[in-house]
């Protein structure tokens, strides 16, 4: 094991896939020279030059489309979209082709793409830069979405998504690059996708999160024990497409409350989605309505204050809990 | 018409007597193809969006006979014609039209998503544009993998105006990919004039990325053949790549569904006249290559492949319903790609 910041695993994690297999290759803007966005790509065109870590245009639709033609023909590409605000630019190519090619054509084809893009508010970026766009991607039948919380898991999963035969949308949320974490030095260190993980074991609440969320959820856990007596299971999802519910089905029988925390808009959100298959498989379990602590129905404002009152906090993850004691 | 960057003004290799027969044989065979879909559609075999391709046969026969079998197709939705001139049976395109299991895609895509790989077809896509960026991408692949296979991407004069169309040329003209761009500009993007729809001459605005860009008769298969074989040539090379519009007219309306309000009787007379198989039919026999004893038996051969398509059709069954939930996504087998 290796401390170091979740920037730093992402890194790790694309330079190990590439020197294990020579058909993986990068594209985005800035990811070269410039060393991306968020310094994910630094070095690394030192190391593998130009023609494996292509700077491109910004012309995200295009990218991501020829990103999908080289994975037809037989190569494992990484597009970076600097941050998910701009897929929506290329939903086109994510959505009509790369989710969808495999089944349209009868199994004769696959997109073996990953697509690491950076999420999240909380910079005070305006409207534009600061969705939470996972649920959206997980709402397309086709596509993984990952969602990693801790540098360890992020550089498995991510490892795991260059070996994935089928478009990868990998999402990273800002907040969380510069955090540390223990990660392992194994080079066939693979996250399984659909594997979720209880960070922390209670029994009077079940906290469910991904990505951002997860340290929310864990917070609130601290607050809950320190401040109220309370113990709670905190699940990190890890990846919502697939999703692992089984994991929070049975913690919701030992706890019989959850709370589903995501910065996402709450409206038509994907915390909906968890809420509603627990109601579907444990409703008999459950001592309360399961609660949803979400971003409030608003675009992103940018003013401060407003901006952490529109954005999920470890407070609200309390009060929802107190509410349904 | 050319304009752009140095164009080789040399002609193609024109094509031999045998090959020429078989551009009439392939043109023959999709214009009854189309023709019998017609029918099976009103018949309520064939459900969807159909888009018949009757008319611009010259396009797909010209281009795709000078591809290599080792080179890549990617197209738009009005895609039979280029499935039948890249030699996939009539009988598994019939058949996915019928959404069968004998289709090309197993009766998931349907006639706008035709897909072969084993001939390297990668493709009808339905959204107008969507397929051009990943027309760059095969490119992209051709030239990390130092070989000299090329990529023809094909679409309409209504891909022009998508933001796509852009994207995926300024990338193949910055990287310098083999990829040939083949606008099919049958006048209408659906049913709007292309003169009301572009600012500017299709080769015109893709001259702006700096490659070369012709436009040519879409209706004379013999200049199709001769202007793609110089386009594959020049990407092969390693020059980037090459924008070919060919002018062509699509007989029948945009789709099954079109009232044809926009255009006049008379206009698709006047484009009858310059019929792509009877204007081969004509100089080849002028050449002394066919005469009509040869032709009538090329009538009769695509005649009877087209009932066989039909007959193979309705005898494939329809997919299981136990397989909706196959290829949504390939099966992860613990190894890449």
């Amino acid at each position: 094991m290796t401390e170091m910041r979740m920037r730093d695993a992402i890194r790790e994690a694309m330079r190990e896939e590439m020197l294990r297999d020579e058909r993986v290759f990068l594209m985005g803007e800035d990811i070269g020279a410039y060393g991306g966005s968020y310094a994910c790509t630094r070095g690394l065109l030192d190391e593998f030059g130009p023609e494996r870590v292509r700077d491109t245009p910004i012309s995200e639709s295009g990218i991501v489309g020829a990103g999908v033609g080289a994975a037809l023909a037989g190569f494992i590409p990484m597009v970076e979209i600097m941050t998910i605000n701009f897929s929506l630019v290329a939903l086109d190519q994510i959505v009509n082709n790369a989710s969808k090619l495999h089944y349209m054509s009868g199994g004769q084809v696959n997109v073996p793409l990953v697509l690491r893009m950076a999420s999240g508010g909380g910079s005070q970026l305006g409207a534009t830069h600061s969705h939470s766009l996972e649920g959206m991607f997980a709402h397309f039948p086709g596509l993984t979405v990952v969602c990693p919380s801790f540098p360890g898991d992020a550089k498995g999963l991510l490892k795991r998504s260059f070996r994935e035969p089928n478009p990868v949308v990998f999402i990273e949320h800002t907040a969380l690059y510069g955090t540390r974490g223990e990660v392992p030095d194994d080079t066939d260190h693979l996250v399984e996708f659909g594997q979720a993980r209880t960070v922390r074991s209670g029994k009077d609440v079940t906290l469910v999160g991904y990505s951002g969320s997860v340290h929310q959820c864990y917070r609130a856990a601290d607050m809950l024990a320190a401040e109220h007596g309370l113990t709670a299971d905190v699940i990190d999802l890890r990846t919502i497409r697939p999703l692992d519910m089984s994991s929070v089905i049975r913690s919701v029988q030992r706890t019989n409350r959850a709370v589903v925390v995501e910065d996402d808009w709450k409206f038509g959100g994907f915390a909906g989605e968890i809420a509603a298959q627990i109601m579907e498989r444990a409703f008999d379990w459950l001592d309360a309505p399961v609660a949803r602590v979400a971003g409030k129905d608003v675009p992103m404002p940018y003013n401060r204050n407003l901006e952490y009152a529109a954005l999920p906090s470890e407070e609200d993850v309390v009060e929802a809990v107190l509410a349904m004691l | 018409m050319s304009v752009g960057q140095a164009i080789p003004t040399t002609v193609g290799e024109p094509p031999d007597g045998d090959l020429q027969q078989q551009f009439l044989y392939e043109m023959l065979l999709i214009r009854r193809f189309e023709e019998k879909c017609a029918e099976m559609y009103t018949r309520g075999k064939i459900r969807g969006f159909l888009h018949l391709y009757s008319g611009e046969e010259a396009c797909a026969v010209g281009a795709i006979n000078a591809l290599r079998a080792d080179d890549k197709i990617v197209t738009h939705y009005r895609d039979h014609g280029h499935a039948l001139a890249r030699g996939i049976e009539p009988n598994r395109i019939m058949a996915e039209l019928f959404a069968r299991t004998g289709g090309t895609n197993e009766g998931r895509g349907g006639s706008m998503h035709i897909f072969d790989v084993d001939r390297n077809f990668l493709g009808g896509y339905a959204i107008v544009a969507g397929h051009m960026p990943i027309a760059t991408g095969l490119g992209l692949a051709a030239n990390l993998s130092h070989e000299d296979w090329a990529t023809l991407c094909i679409f309409g004069d209504g891909g022009v105006g998508e933001g796509e169309f852009h994207e995926a040329l300024n990338l193949a003209a910055i990287w310098k990919l083999p990829v040939v761009w083949f606008c099919e500009n049958n006048g209408y993007g659906m049913g709007v004039p292309f003169d009301d729809s572009l600012a500017n001459d299709v080769y015109k605005i893709a001259a702006a990325y700096q490659m070369p860009s012709v436009r040519i008769d879409g209706m004379d298969a013999l200049e199709v053949y001769s202007a793609t074989q110089l386009a594959l040539a020049h990407v092969r090379e390693g020059h980037g790549p090459y924008f070919i519009e060919a002018l062509t007219y699509r007989y029948r309306g945009h789709s099954m569904a079109d009232p044809e309000l926009y255009r006049t009787k008379a206009e698709i007379e006047e484009y009858r006249k310059r019929d792509a198989i009877q204007r081969l039919k004509r100089s080849m026999i002028a050449d002394g290559l066919l005469d009509e004893t040869t032709y009538q038996a090329l009538v009769a051969r695509v005649d009877a492949e087209v009932d066989e398509a039909v007959a193979y059709a309705d005898a494939s069954p329809e997919p299981g319903l136990h397989t909706l939930y196959d290829h949504i996504t390939k099966e992860y087998e613990g190894e890449s790609g």
